[in-house]
């Protein structure tokens, strides 16, 4: 993985924008928007296989 | 007894043609054996009987219907499938009746999202697409079939029963007046999706079958509209499905749409159902009130199966008979010209004994491998036309939404169309030639390119049922010992013929069969080539060797690869 990572303060940033952005979309959309928001960090991203990684781990113990 | 329809179908646009069933063959005293007997009289199984009858083969095409078929059905055809019917004489009919076009919309929330065009090359005759409904198209090909003395076309006669033994065939066959029997050396089922003859063999095809089923109106209207491919994802009137556009000639417009998943068939053809949704999908392209009329309708699913293997003894499965492919990309029956064009040449060689063995196998190797990849290729488009699951439906609908204003989703529309198909690993291939040292022309196993040649000529008119060998020259003649390998391969029987390509101006050239001026050095360039360069190319225009020097025995051995002697 890459070294790039994020600081405690841009982890929480996050967390809340993630949080927010959630409450935004109507209900029946937060699927769809989580689902762009993948598409979207998959494409600034820019590695595919990294991509895939990542989806397993968010497959694990959910 | 067999009763196929009596009267003429209905139709705003076409009026059918009812022939008279034949009824000769009933109660005749003896069993004919013929070489070849094509089953089905579709696209496919009429384009095979003309493709055989250019190399002198004769056949008999028992059809169980007594006209053609019924409804538009495949009305869009690619450049490769109407280079296949130039060969077959039939191109410049569908050219002046049908439609090209090559521009490709996708739509979302209003929004077009994404615009296809596929190339037009100067050098091209034909466009990259050309809509016409099926049964003008068939017609076209039934008329030249009945003025070759080399077809019989038999109508009202089906199939109903089919026996292998040794070096032949025998088929029961039924007519309004009784039954009869045929042997045949070769058989070609070229009956159809539902094909008998497969069921007469218990063959199975293999593959997926999608969830999606889409309605197939035709209807009569003017609409202000070129002749482009519109498509439009997620429409307010149908949410979360697909409608596709297309004009076809006679102001005919092809509305497809997605049935919702839970409505049978019978509830969306009802009158009130058709008119709902069109007039829905009219309201769209900006059409108020419309005043239209409804010529056929149907209902389609999007299926991706394939037989393993088109030869069994003596039967061989063509077009929907041997597969049946997603519509998506016009893959049913552009897929069945590219089958049956590939077939012709094998069989008719191999019936006049001058292919080896494994000729005819190839045929089965090269269009069964074809069938597997336009499968993975169809399943990408057809998987975002119909998502088949939860998880498809959702990133799809986030590609829609997304491709508003992102730009890196878009191509996801790409409708992946019928291509023709590379043999690059085709048996046929030569081993030892220079294809890997050219970096530009056809490359082995593709077809040859098409080039301007003159105001209304173009190279593919130059070709017929034959072997052809491209050689490029600035010299007068063909050097000696090629001449001398082409001359000894005709005397076996091989069909060859020799263009030369000049740069010079030279008129005649001995030891060529035509002469093509490329002083301009425009093909020349196109190909890659250079004075003493050659292509050979097979009868059914795909390329099987290329050197930048050719020498006699190099063709020689080349030629016999390509006659499936390895
Ligand atoms: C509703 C519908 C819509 C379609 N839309 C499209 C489209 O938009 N684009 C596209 O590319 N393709 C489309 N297709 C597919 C396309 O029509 C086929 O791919 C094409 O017709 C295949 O040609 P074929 O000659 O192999 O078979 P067919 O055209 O099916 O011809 C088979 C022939 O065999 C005859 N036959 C059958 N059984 C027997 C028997 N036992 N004895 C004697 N004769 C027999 C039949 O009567 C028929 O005439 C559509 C098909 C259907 C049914």
């Amino acid at each position: 993985m890459d070294n790039k990572q994020l600081t405690i303060t841009d982890l929480e940033t996050v967390y809340d924008q993630l949080a927010d952005a959630l409450d935004q979309a109507a209900e029946g959309k937060r699927e769809l928007f989580l689902v762009k928001l993948a598409l979207l960090s998959a494409q600034a991203l820019g590695d595919a296989e990294q991509f895939m990684t990542l989806t397993r781990t968010a497959l694990l113990d959910l | 007894m067999h009763t196929p329809l009596a009267e003429p179908r209905r139709s705003i646009y076409f009026d059918y043609q009812v022939y008279p069933a034949h009824t000769a063959s009933v109660n005749a005293a003896q069993v004919e054996r013929r070489p070849v007997v094509i089953v089905g009289a579709g696209p496919i199984g009429l384009t095979t009987a003309l493709d055989l009858a250019r190399y002198g083969i004769p056949s008999i095409v028992l059809e169980a219907e007594r006209q053609v078929s019924e409804g538009s059905r495949a009305i869009v055809f690619t450049r490769r499938s109407l280079e296949i019917l130039q060969q077959v004489g039939v191109a410049e009919q569908v050219t002046a009746a049908g439609l090209g076009w090559r521009f490709g919309n996708s739509f979302y929330r209003n929004q077009r999202v994404f615009r296809m065009e596929a190339p037009h090359d100067a050098d091209d005759r034909f466009p990259p697409m050309t809509n016409l409904q099926q049964p003008c198209l068939e017609q076209f090909l039934v008329d030249a079939c009945q003025a070759n003395p080399l077809i019989e076309l038999r109508w009202g006669n089906k199939v109903t029963a089919l026996v292998q033994a040794g070096d032949y065939a025998t088929l029961d066959i039924d007519t309004p007046v009784g039954d009869y029997r045929l042997e045949a050396n070769w058989v070609i089922a070229a009956d159809g999706a539902r094909s008998a003859i497969r069921g007469l063999l218990g063959l199975q095809l293999e593959g997926a079958a999608y969830e999606g089923r889409f309605v197939i109106a035709d209807i009569k209207i003017e609409l202000d509209l070129p002749t482009e491919r519109l498509a439009y994802f997620d429409p307010n009137w149908n949410p979360g499905n697909t409608v596709l556009m297309h004009r076809e000639p006679g102001n005919i417009w092809r509305i497809d749409y997605q049935l919702p998943r839970d409505e049978t068939p019978e509830q969306a053809l009802s009158a009130d159902s058709l008119r709902e949704r069109i007039n829905a999908q009219l309201a769209i392209v900006g059409v108020q009130n419309p005043q239209w009329e409804l010529d056929w309708c149907s209902v389609y699913s999007a299926r991706a199966l394939t037989l393993p293997k088109y030869i069994h003894d003596r039967v061989i499965f063509t077009g929907d008979a041997a597969h049946l492919l997603p519509i998506f990309g016009v893959r049913g029956a552009n897929t069945g010209f590219q089958d049956c064009h590939d077939l012709g040449w094998k069989l008719a060689l191999t019936i006049k004994g001058v292919a080896g063995p494994g000729l005819l196998a190839s045929y089965s190797a090269e269009r069964v491998g074809a069938a597997r990849e336009i499968i993975a290729e169809a399943g990408k488009s057809t998987r975002f036309m119909t998502p088949p699951t939860p998880g498809h439906c959702l990133v799809r609908d986030a590609v829609l939404s997304l491709s508003l204003t992102q730009e890196f989703v878009r191509p996801l529309y790409h409708w992946r169309t019928s291509r023709p198909h590379d043999y690059v690993d085709s048996a046929l291939n030569c081993k030892g030639d220079d294809n890997g040292l050219y970096t530009s022309g056809p490359h082995q196993g593709a077809p040859l390119l098409n080039i301007r040649l003159g105001d209304d000529q173009f190279l593919f008119d130059c070709l017929g049922a034959s072997f052809y060998l491209l050689y490029f020259t600035d010299a007068n003649e063909v050097p000696g010992d090629i001449q001398a390998q082409v001359q000894a391969l005709r005397e076996q029987g091989v069909p060859l013929q020799v263009l030369a390509v000049t740069g010079n101006r030279q008129g005649a050239i001995s030891g060529a069969d035509g002469v093509i001026d490329d002083h301009s050095g425009h093909l020349r360039s196109k190909y890659g080539a250079r004075a003493g360069s050659a292509y050979l190319v097979r009868p059914d225009q795909h390329v099987c060797a290329r050197w930048q020097q050719l020498g006699g025995q190099a063709l020689r051995a080349a030629i016999v690869t390509a006659l499936g002697n390895e």
